[in-house]
């Protein structure tokens, strides 16, 4: 479950002073907490805080990527993924559906895997992000990749880093997953080509090889 | 003449070996540069403005708040004023800008009114005698065609076959021209039959398109021993690449044309660009590395890729990128025509076919679309065929991976099944008893139905309808066969051989994720005696030679066989400079394992490196041409077989079909690369659980638009609903001698109608539509219910 959910047990019942509603004030202060307030940024009141209004315009913004600092002038509305490809160039997360359904855009952010089609860039701001261009080392594929490879789990490509990533960030939490934890955690990844025998067989070598 | 013929195989160091996949280390690490992936200098966004309304006039089109924003660098239109629009999401207006966001605001400020006209989406049963003979053909209709973009060849035909309703003259020629004719339609037009002052009245929705009568049906039904009756269909489904259509267009010249695009067909979109854009086709220049997914939904430059170097031209020049939205490239890029019959069979009580009848319809939007190949595989004897076409606000159908034969396979697999159930007949007894129908591949076919029935364990396991039930779990046994050509197309190779022993490939081909660039290699080091990599080989560039687009299982065939040539060429031109230095004639030579040797004589032997030393200055440069097509082939062949069993358990209280193992037995003559190739069989068993399963286009009827245009509603297959798979490729003896045929097509042809007829068997009762989604499956079952308490 998604953090800037309703709960529906407890309906929004009305709106703060500000005008903000619950639901938004949650939202802002996640962003809040990530983007530091700049002199002359307008702001609103909300819950009796005074939080920082960024955009419509563009933004300055740091992030923490593969280990290294990357700075832009980004609107607020730009996702994390437009941000990897279009400003970084780091191409290997790829845009295909856009919003959340396919995992083609999957990295880890904190620690966690999170579609970056889905995530606000500006949110994502000091907060290590790891994407599949991480995974190899000094030119040498992950056992994972390597698996992959080797078990011919990919066709035209374009969905593969995303399910590189999914698969790394299983295999790291359970290292001989079960049939049914496979597929829970390949359930947020599609392919079209149909390269999901190949990576069945990936997933089974590492699990036995070991990453 | 030199000989080309493959290497025996005792003598194959590579071809038909498994060898991995030469580009998985790029894909797998991110490192793989697609089209949407590539940022050219000083880049522009470009975003199009797309009709809501699936059938409308353009009445008004206000950019001006547009051209104002800032970052806005220009705005195209791409159908102006008056022009008709077919589909809902057609293309009316691009605009690029400094960035996405912007651009996407810039689209939104244009402002286009509509004049909204009837429309039909609908694929339903047509009316009993609905269907019309299409008359001559006006001015209007020839456009409407361009408009709904159907293939040349097409509108040629519709032209000899109907006429026109005009008289051609110059002006009507020059007007055709202006209105973007090839001469080739010009030209058809030209020659027609002129119908003058025929009815212009609107044409039907409902086109008789096919009608054909083979043998004597009457005869043969109404002396039949066994009639059997179906109602059978497949919707239409949408290509859904992950990498959507789209294009970078720039002008480094005021005259020279620069294009990166998504594209099957790298050599052949110069050509289709030049005559849009009123330039020579030599000054467009198109590249591209890899392609997130084509399945014949790739070929030309498309209306957007044209406006995108349109714009790019406004724009001073600038590197413009279009590449489709999720939702566009769903509702307009790609789209497998729907097929539904209405079939009769009849056999003697031992099973044997008589005769076939069959009203079909179906819809490939605006233009109708054509009758699938029915019936498919057995050629009955006696046959009574129609259909009728739907012209429909769909958007236009582009070939699907094995174009019409998925549709066919349904139809006609579906019904055989169908008629062994009435006949008590195991159904692999049913296609042995009718194999010869099958002719030429009798014998394949044959050899193939026993190796797929021990593969799934059909003996063991099969059960007749619906006796395989245990509460609310139904289990079920099926199976299809199919066909293809899969010749390999034109694909003109140069191979150099360096002085210092470096070799080099050019080729105006693609790999589309198949393993084209694998083949190619494993084809010239296996010719050369040298690895892998130690070639290096350049395509994905409309500089290189010329070579086929990647479609109709064609690449393979056309690659190999020309890289063999030029690899042949160019080792037989260094041993005529090497064999000098041996004291031997060059026919004495070969190479092998990087060496260049005399045969059998292992003491005079030179490295690789020190035979291309004498080469000398120069490089030897082979150019590798295939046979012309009117020959007969010799490194390739045509013509393959294959068969698919399908396991599955359905639900009977909620409907859902599970598939639980697919075995799929396939021919394709000489493999080249044996891992890459059962890849395509198993990525097409994938794509086939996806499309029997989840996959439909759905459209509205109100609106007349796409109700799935994302990936949530429009499923694909994930990993989870991916039974066991079991891949046997015929090999060896047989099968090799026959040279390389094409594989991407047939093994994605079976699966539908083999899941089809496992539920059917599973069920006890037909499920007559694929996809076979729970409401489908839980409708039969109630029919099946109602049948047998009103009885």
């Amino acid at each position: 479950m998604y953090d800037d959910e309703d709960d529906p047990k407890h309906p929004d019942n009305g709106h703060e002073r500000s005008g903000v509603s619950r639901r938004d004030f949650l939202k802002i202060s996640g962003i809040a907490a990530a983007v530091p307030v700049v002199v002359g940024t307008p702001t609103v009141m909300a819950a009796d805080t005074k939080l920082p209004v960024h955009g419509p315009g563009k933004v300055p913004m740091e992030f923490n990527i593969n280990g290294k600092s990357y700075k832009a002038e980004l609107e607020p509305r730009v996702t994390l993924l437009d941000a990897l490809r279009d400003q970084f160039e780091l191409t290997g997360s790829k845009r295909v559906c856009d919003r959340g359904e396919c995992g083609a855009c999957t990295v880890f952010l904190d620690g966690k895997l999170v579609y970056s089609c889905s995530t606000l860039a500006i949110a994502a701001q000091s907060r290590p992000i790891l994407t599949v261009e991480s995974i190899t080392t000094e030119g040498k594929l992950h056992p994972v990749q390597q698996a992959f490879v080797e078990n011919d789990a990919s066709q035209c490509g374009f969905c593969t880093p995303g399910f590189v990533v999914a698969c790394k960030a299983m295999l790291d939490q359970i290292p001989s997953p079960t049939p049914d934890e496979i597929r829970h955690h390949m359930s947020g990844n599609l392919c079209r080509c149909g390269t999901y025998e190949g990576i069945r067989k990936a997933i089974a070598q590492v699990a036995q090889k070991g990453a | 003449m030199p000989d080309y013929g493959w290497p025996k195989a005792e003598d194959r160091t590579l071809i038909g070996k498994r060898i991995t996949r030469v580009d998985a280390p790029l894909k797998v690490s991110g490192q793989a540069k697609y089209t949407y992936d590539t940022h050219r200098p000083g880049m522009l966004y470009g975003k199009i403005v797309r009709s809501p309304y699936p059938k409308s006039k353009i009445v008004s089109i206000d950019t001006s708040a547009a051209e104002k924003m800032p970052g806005v660098k220009a705005v195209h239109i791409i159908q102006k004023v008056g022009s008709t629009i077919h589909w809902a999401g057609d293309e009316v207006v691009a605009v690029a800008a400094v960035d996405e966001r912007v651009a996407e605001d810039a689209a939104r400020a244009v402002v286009i009114k509509y004049q909204q006209l009837p429309f039909f989406v609908s694929d339903a049963e047509p009316p009993a005698g609905a269907a019309e003979t299409p008359g001559p053909l006006s001015y209007d209709d020839l456009a409407d065609m361009a408009d709904n973009q159907l293939p040349d060849p097409q509108i040629v035909s519709q032209v000899q076959q109907y006429g026109i309703t005009f008289k051609p003259d110059a002006d009507s020629a020059k007007s055709m021209k202006d209105d973007g004719f090839s001469e080739s339609v010009i030209k058809a037009v030209a020659g027609a039959t002129v119908h003058p002052g025929a009815d212009s009245k609107p044409k039907s929705n409902f086109q008789k398109a096919a009608a054909q009568t083979i043998g004597d049906p009457d005869k043969t039904f109404s002396e039949a021993e066994v009639v059997s009756e179906g109602l059978y269909g497949i919707a239409a489904i949408t290509h859904c690449c992950l990498e959507s259509h789209g294009s970078i267009s720039e002008w480094p010249e005021a005259d020279k044309l620069f294009v990166h695009m998504s594209t099957q067909n790298v050599s052949g979109i110069a050509g289709q660009m030049a005559e849009p854009l009123k330039m020579p086709a030599a000054n467009i220049r198109v590249h591209q590395d890899h392609i997130g997914g084509g399945f014949g939904s790739k070929f030309g430059p498309d209306r957007w890729g044209i406006a995108t170097a349109e714009i790019s031209k406004k724009a001073g020049g600038k590197p413009v990128r279009i590449m489709l939205e999720r939702d566009s490239e769903l509702e307009v890029a790609g789209m497998r025509p729907s097929a539904f019959a209405r079939v009769k069979l009849a056999a003697r009580k031992d099973g044997t076919l008589t005769g076939w009848q069959s009203q079909s319809w179906g819809t490939g939007g605006p233009g109708g679309g054509g009758m699938p190949p029915i019936p498919y595989v057995l050629a009955i004897p006696n046959q009574r065929k129609e259909h009728t076409a739907i012209r429909t606000n769909q958007g236009p159908a582009r070939a699907w991976r094995a174009p019409s034969h998925p549709q066919a396979a349904a139809l006609t697999m579906c019904a055989f099944e169908d008629m062994a159930a009435k006949l008590n007949m195991d159904p692999v007894e049913f296609f042995l008893k009718n194999i010869e129908l099958a002719k030429p591949r009798q014998g394949i076919y044959s050899e193939e139905l026993g190796i797929a029935a021990d593969l799934m364990g059909w003996k063991q396991k099969w059960q007749p309808r619906g006796k395989n039930r245990s509460g609310n779990v139904a289990r079920g046994l099926g199976l299809s066969m199919h066909t293809w050509g899969g010749r390999g197309h034109n694909s003109d190779c140069d191979l150099t051989i360096h002085p210092d022993g470096s070799v080099e490939i050019k080729m105006g081909s693609q790999d589309l994720g198949t393993g084209t660039r694998t083949c190619i290699l494993i084809v010239a080091a296996d010719s050369l005696g040298i690895p892998m990599d130690q070639i290096k080989l350049l395509i994905g560039d409309s500089s290189y030679p010329v070579s086929g687009g990647s479609g109709g299982s064609t690449t393979i065939g056309g690659v190999s066989s020309s890289t063999r040539r030029a690899a042949v060429d160019a080792r037989d031109a260094l041993f005529a400079k090497v064999a000098p230095a041996l004291s031997v004639q060059p026919d004495q030579l070969e190479s092998v394992g990087g060496t260049v040797r005399v045969k059998g004589d292992s003491s005079h032997t030179l490295s690789w490196k020190e035979a291309c030393s004498k080469i000398g200055a120069m490089p030897i440069t082979a150019r590798g041409k295939n046979p012309d097509r009117a020959k007969p082939p010799d490194l390739t062949n045509s013509g393959v077989g294959g068969v698919q069993m399908a396991e599955v358990q359905v639900d009977t209280d909620t409907g859902i079909v599970e598939v639980k193992k697919m075995v799929a037995v396939q021919d394709c003559g000489l493999v080249i690369d044996l891992k890459t190739a059962e890849s395509q069989v198993y990525g097409a068993l994938i794509m086939g659980v996806s499309y029997a399963l989840f996959e439909e286009k759905i459209m509205d009827p109100v609106t007349g638009r796409m109700l799935n245009p994302n990936m949530e509603f429009y499923r694909l297959a994930g990993l989870n609903d991916i039974p066991e798979l079991v891949v046997h490729m015929m090999t060896g003896k047989g099968y090799d001698e026959r040279g390389v045929i094409g594989l991407g097509e047939p093994p994605v042809v079976s699966p539908g109608a083999a899941i089809s007829n496992a539920v059917a068997n599973a069920l006890g009762v037909r499920v007559p539509f694929i996809p076979l989604t729970p409401d489908r499956v839980l409708e039969a079952l109630n029919n099946q219910d109602t049948k047998k308490a009103g009885a």
